[in-house]
C-alpha cells in the first residue's frame, strides 16, 4: 500500500450512452466514493450492464465523462484502466490452471514465472483456497470459481472492481454465503467496489449505496434503507421490496404529509420526495405489506382475506378491498398465535408516516 | 438368432464390405507378382512394386512438388481461413452472410474454372508487370489451390470459434493484456485443435487436387497429375503399393491420436472413469500414445525391412514357366484344330503358311510335337489371354 490513499473514486459526468436511436443510459450524473461498495440495482434491459462496460472502457460515453480517481477515461482502453471486472459468467480461462488464471495479469506485465506463483498462491490464501493452483478450473465448484475469479482481478491491483452478477449463476445458500464474502473481502482490500445485480436482497444487504436504474434513467441513489423506505418514484417504490399500490386523487398537502382519496376511502401518508401537489392532482399510494397491520387505528379500512400463502417466518395475507386485492405479511407467532380464516373480515390501517405518496409513473411490473 | 440378428449382421457385413472392400482388395493385389493389378488368379507373393513405385522418376518428382505446393498451401490457406473467420465472427450479421457467401463461392465454383482462371490471371500479370518469374507451376498451383481450400479452412475455424466465449478476449483485455497478448494467450491456444484439423484438410485437399492443378502446374506435374497420366497408360500394381503404404501412414496416425485423445480423456476425467491399465505402471506406460506410436513404427520398420529382403525371383521364373509352357499348349492345340479343318474341307482351302497341312488331321485333341513357336519373353499377359490368342502365322 502507498503511503498516500489512492483516489479510487468514480465520476458519472452526465454520461449518455446510445446505440443507434437507442438510448441505454440517459444522463447518469453519480459520484461513487472512494472504497465504496456501490450497487447498480435494476432489472434487465436497465442499462445497467451497458454501464459498467462504460466504467470498464470496453464502449464509451455518447455524451458526458467518465472519470476514474479523477483522471478523465476517454480514449482509454480496458486494459489501460485502473478497473478488473469480474463477468457474469466468469470467464475464467479453461485451458490455463487456477494459478496461471490468477497470475495472467502479471504474465501480460512481464512479471517472471516464479513470482507470478508466488502472488497466485497468496492470492489463493486470501480467498481460502490454498493449494488448488493446478488444477484446471473445470475441476471447480460454482463457488469455488466464483472466488478464483475475484482473486484474479484482484491480481491486477485495481483501484475499482466491476462486479457484473457475479453470483446469478450460484444456488440460494451458495449465494448468501459469496455475499458475505464477497463484503468482506472488499473491507479488507478497501477497492471500490462496483456491482450490477438485478437481485434486491444482494444490492440491500451487500452496498454502502445502492443506485435504482430503470429504463436507462438513474432513479435514486442511496443507502439501502433509504431507498427501500423512502422511494423517491413509483418505480423504485415497486421494484425494491414487496408494496401495495393504490391510485387516487390529492385533496391536500400540507408540509410533509397529503391526503389522498381512494376507492377505498381517504388515507393520510407522507409525500415522497418533498413534492408539492395541488388539489386534484392524480398520485399513488405505496404501503409496505409488513406495515399494514390489523386493528390499527390509523387510516383503518376494511377488507376480505381472500388467501393465504404460508411461508415459515411469515405468512402473505391477500385481502381483497373493493377492486384493490392487497398483500399482507404477517409474522408467524407459531402455536401460541392464530390466523384469521378465509372469508373473514379484517379491519387494517397504517401509520402515516409508513405510506408514500408518489406520482404516477411506470412501475416495476411495467419494464 | 432371430430374424432381425441374422438380417442386421447381413447388412452390417454388406455395408462394411461396400466401405473396406476396394482398400482390401487395393492392398492384396500390391504383392501379387501379377504385373495387372489382381487378386486371382494369385501368382506370387512379391514386394517388388514397392521398390517399382519408389522407382519412378516421374512419381517421385511429382510426389516431391506436391510435398512443396503441398506446404505452400498449408502455411498460407490455414492464416487466410483463419483471418476469414475472425471477420465474420466480429462483423454485424448483414455484412457477415455477404460476405460468407464471396468467400465460400470459390468451393462451388468447379475447379477446372478456377484453374483456367488462375492461369489467364497471372499470365496478363505477369506480363503486364514484366515479372515472367511469377508464371511458374509452383506458385500459380499454389495461389490457384488457395483461392478454394482457404475456404474449407475457414469453415473448420468457423465452427471452433462458435464455441468460443468472446468474454475471454474481453477478460483478458480487462486484465491488461493487450489486443495481440489476448489474441495469441487466449484464442490462438483455443483453437490450437482446428488450426491442427484445418492443416491437415487443406494438405489433403492440396494433395488429392487434380482438376484445377492439372491446369495451374503448367509445364510440372504434382503427384496426382502423375498419377492420372500413369494410369492413361495403363496401370499396375505399383499404384496398389502406393496405396497400401498411404493406408499405413494413415492407420499410424490414428491410432495414435486415439490413444492420445483416450489418455486425454483418462486424466481429464476422475480417477472413477479410468479404465484399469492405467493403474500398472507398465500397461500404463504402453498406452501412452508416444509408445503407442514407437511400437507401431517399429512394427511397420520390421515388416519393412522384411519385406526388402524377400525375393521372390524364384517363384516368378517358376510362374513365368509356367505360363511359358501353358501358352505352348495352347498354341499346339490351336494349330492342331486347324490343320484337322483343313484336313476335312481337303485341298479346296489350301494353307499357304502350312506346310504341315493335314499331316496330323484328326488327332486334335492330343499333344503334338509340334516345334517350339517363337516366344517372346515380354509377353506376361500370355496366359491371362492365352485363349484368344490370335492365329499364329510362324513358320
Amino acid at each position: 500500500m502507498p503511503d498516500t490513499i489512492p483516489d479510487r473514486s468514480v465520476l458519472l459526468d452526465h454520461v449518455t450512452i446510445r446505440f443507434g436511436t437507442y438510448t441505454a443510459v440517459d444522463n447518469a450524473n453519480l459520484k461513487i466514493n472512494s472504497g465504496e461498495f456501490f450497487s447498480f440495482l435494476g432489472p434487465s434491459g436497465c442499462g445497467k450492464t451497458t454501464m459498467l462496460r462504460c466504467i470498464s472502457g470496453f464502449s464509451e460515453p455518447t455524451e458526458g465523462r467518465v472519470l476514474i480517481g479523477g483522471k478523465d477515461m476517454a480514449g482509454v482502453g480496458p486494459n489501460k484502466r485502473p478497473t478488473a471486472l469480474i463477468f457474469q459468467h466468469l470467464a475464467l480461462f479453461p485451458l490455463m490452471t487456477v494459478a496461471e488464471n490468477i497470475a495472467f495479469p502479471l504474465e501480460v506485465r512481464g512479471v517472471s514465472k516464479k513470482e507470478r506463483r508466488k502472488k497466485a498462491d497468496e492470492l489463493l490464501e486470501m480467498i481460502a483456497l490454498p493449494g488448488i493452483g493446478d488444477k484446471k478450473p473445470g475441476e471447480l465448484s460454482g463457488g469455488q470459481k466464483q472466488r478464483v475469479a475475484i482473486a484474479r482481478a484482484l491480481a491486477v491491483e485495481p483501484d475499482i472492481l466491476l462486479l457484473d452478477e457475479p453470483l446469478s449463476a450460484l444456488d440460494l445458500k451458495l449465494r448468501q454465503h459469496m455475499r458475505t464474502e464477497l463484503r468482506a473481502i472488499q473491507k479488507q482490500v478497501g477497492v471500490t467496489f462496483i456491482y450490477i445485480t438485478h437481485d434486491q436482497g444482494e444490492a440491500l444487504t451487500m452496498s454502502d449505496r445502492v443506485a435504482v436504474m430503470s429504463r436507462g434513467v438513474i432513479e435514486q441513489v442511496g443507502e439501502p434503507d433509504r431507498i427501500y423506505n423512502r422511494p423517491r418514484s413509483a418505480f423504485v417504490a415497486s421494484f425494491v421490496g414487496e408494496n401495495n399500490a393504490l391510485q387516487g386523487v390529492i385533496k391536500g398537502q400540507s408540509g410533509e404529509t397529503a391526503a389522498l382519496e381512494t376507492p377505498m376511502g381517504t388515507f393520510e401518508a407522507r409525500v415522497g420526495g418533498g413534492r408539492k401537489y395541488k388539489a386534484g392532482d392524480e398520485a399513488l399510494l405505496f404501503v409496505r405489506p409488513e406495515q399494514l397491520i390489523p386493528g390499527a387505528t390509523e387510516n383503518a379500512f376494511q377488507a376480505t382475506l381472500a388467501r393465504q400463502e404460508f411461508e415459515g417466518a411469515t405468512n402473505h395475507v391477500f385481502a381483497k378491498a373493493g377492486e384493490n386485492e392487497l398483500r399482507i405479511s404477517m409474522v408467524n407467532a407459531g402455536l401460541a398465535g392464530s390466523l384469521p380464516g378465509q372469508g373473514e373480515s379484517l379491519s387494517l390501517g397504517f401509520a402515516p408516516m409508513n405510506g408514500t405518496i408518489l406520482p404516477v409513473g411506470h412501475m416495476a411490473s411495467e419494464t | 438368432m432371430n430374424r432381425n440378428t441374422i438380417f442386421g449382421g447381413a447388412y452390417a457385413l454388406a455395408f462394411f464390405s461396400f466401405l473396406f472392400g476396394p482398400l482390401i482388395i487395393m492392398a492384396l493385389t500390391a504383392f501379387n507378382s501379377s504385373r495387372f493389378p489382381r487378386v486371382a488368379p494369385w501368382e506370387c507373393f512379391t514386394t517388388n512394386w514397392f521398390g517399382e513405385l519408389f522407382g519412378n522418376a516421374r512419381l517421385m518428382e511429382g510426389l516431391m512438388n506436391s510435398v512443396i505446393i503441398g506446404l505452400g498451401v498449408v502455411a498460407l490457406a490455414v492464416p487466410i481461413g483463419l483471418a476469414g473467420a475472425l471477420a465474420l465472427s466480429e462483423l454485424p450479421s448483414k455484412l457477415r452472410s455477404t460476405l460468407y457467401t464471396v468467400l465460400i463461392l470459390p468451393i462451388l465454383i468447379p475447379g477446372v474454372v478456377l484453374g483456367i482462371s488462375t492461369i489467364v490471371l497471372w499470365g496478363q500479370i505477369s506480363r503486364g508487370i514484366g515479372a515472367g518469374f511469377l508464371y511458374n507451376g509452383y506458385f500459380l498451383t499454389i495461389v490457384g489451390q488457395i483461392t478454394f481450400v482457404s475456404a474449407y479452412a475457414m469453415l473448420v475455424f468457423i465452427a471452433r470459434l462458435q464455441r468460443f466465449d468472446a468474454t475471454q478476449t474481453e477478460a483478458a483485455l480487462d486484465l491488461g493484456a493487450t489486443p495481440g497478448q489476448a489474441f495469441r494467450k487466449i484464442l490462438l491456444p483455443f483453437m490450437a485443435p482446428a488450426i491442427g484439423s484445418a492443416a491437415f484438410i487443406t494438405l489433403l485437399a492440396s494433395f488429392e487436387n487434380y482438376n484445377t492443378t492439372v491446369f495451374t502446374v503448367l509445364s510440372e506435374s504434382t503427384f496426382t497429375t502423375a498419377l492420372a497420366s500413369k494410369v492413361r497408360h495403363g496401370t499396375d500394381p505399383s499404384l496398389s503399393a502406393l496405396a497400401v503404404i498411404i493406408i499405413t501412414l494413415t492407420l499410424i496416425g490414428a491410432l495414435t491420436n486415439e490413444a492420445f485423445q483416450r489418455r486425454k480423456e483418462a486424466e481429464a476425467g476422475g480417477r472413477a472413469s479410468r479404465s484399469p491399465l492405467y493403474a500398472n505402471p507398465i500397461t500404463r506406460a504402453l498406452t501412452h500414445p508416444g509408445v503407442v506410436f514407437a511400437i507401431l513404427v517399429a512394427v511397420i520398420g520390421g515388416i519393412t525391412y522384411a519385406g526388402s529382403q524377400y525375393d521372390s525371383s524364384q517363384c516368378e521364373a517358376a510362374i513365368l514357366q509356367e505360363k511359358l509352357d501353358r501358352q505352348e499348349a495352347l498354341r499346339a492345340e490351336q494349330r492342331a484344330r486347324i490343320e484337322a479343318q483343313e484336313a476335312e474341307q481337303g485341298v479346296t482351302v489350301p494353307k499357304p503358311d502350312s506346310a504341315f497341312g493335314g499331316a496330323f488331321g484328326g488327332v486334335g485333341t492330343s499333344a503334338p510335337a509340334a516345334p517350339a513357336p517363337k516366344v517372346e519373353n515380354n509377353s506376361a499377359f500370355g496366359g491371362a489371354f492365352g485363349g484368344i490368342a490370335p492365329p499364329q502365322t510362324e513358320e
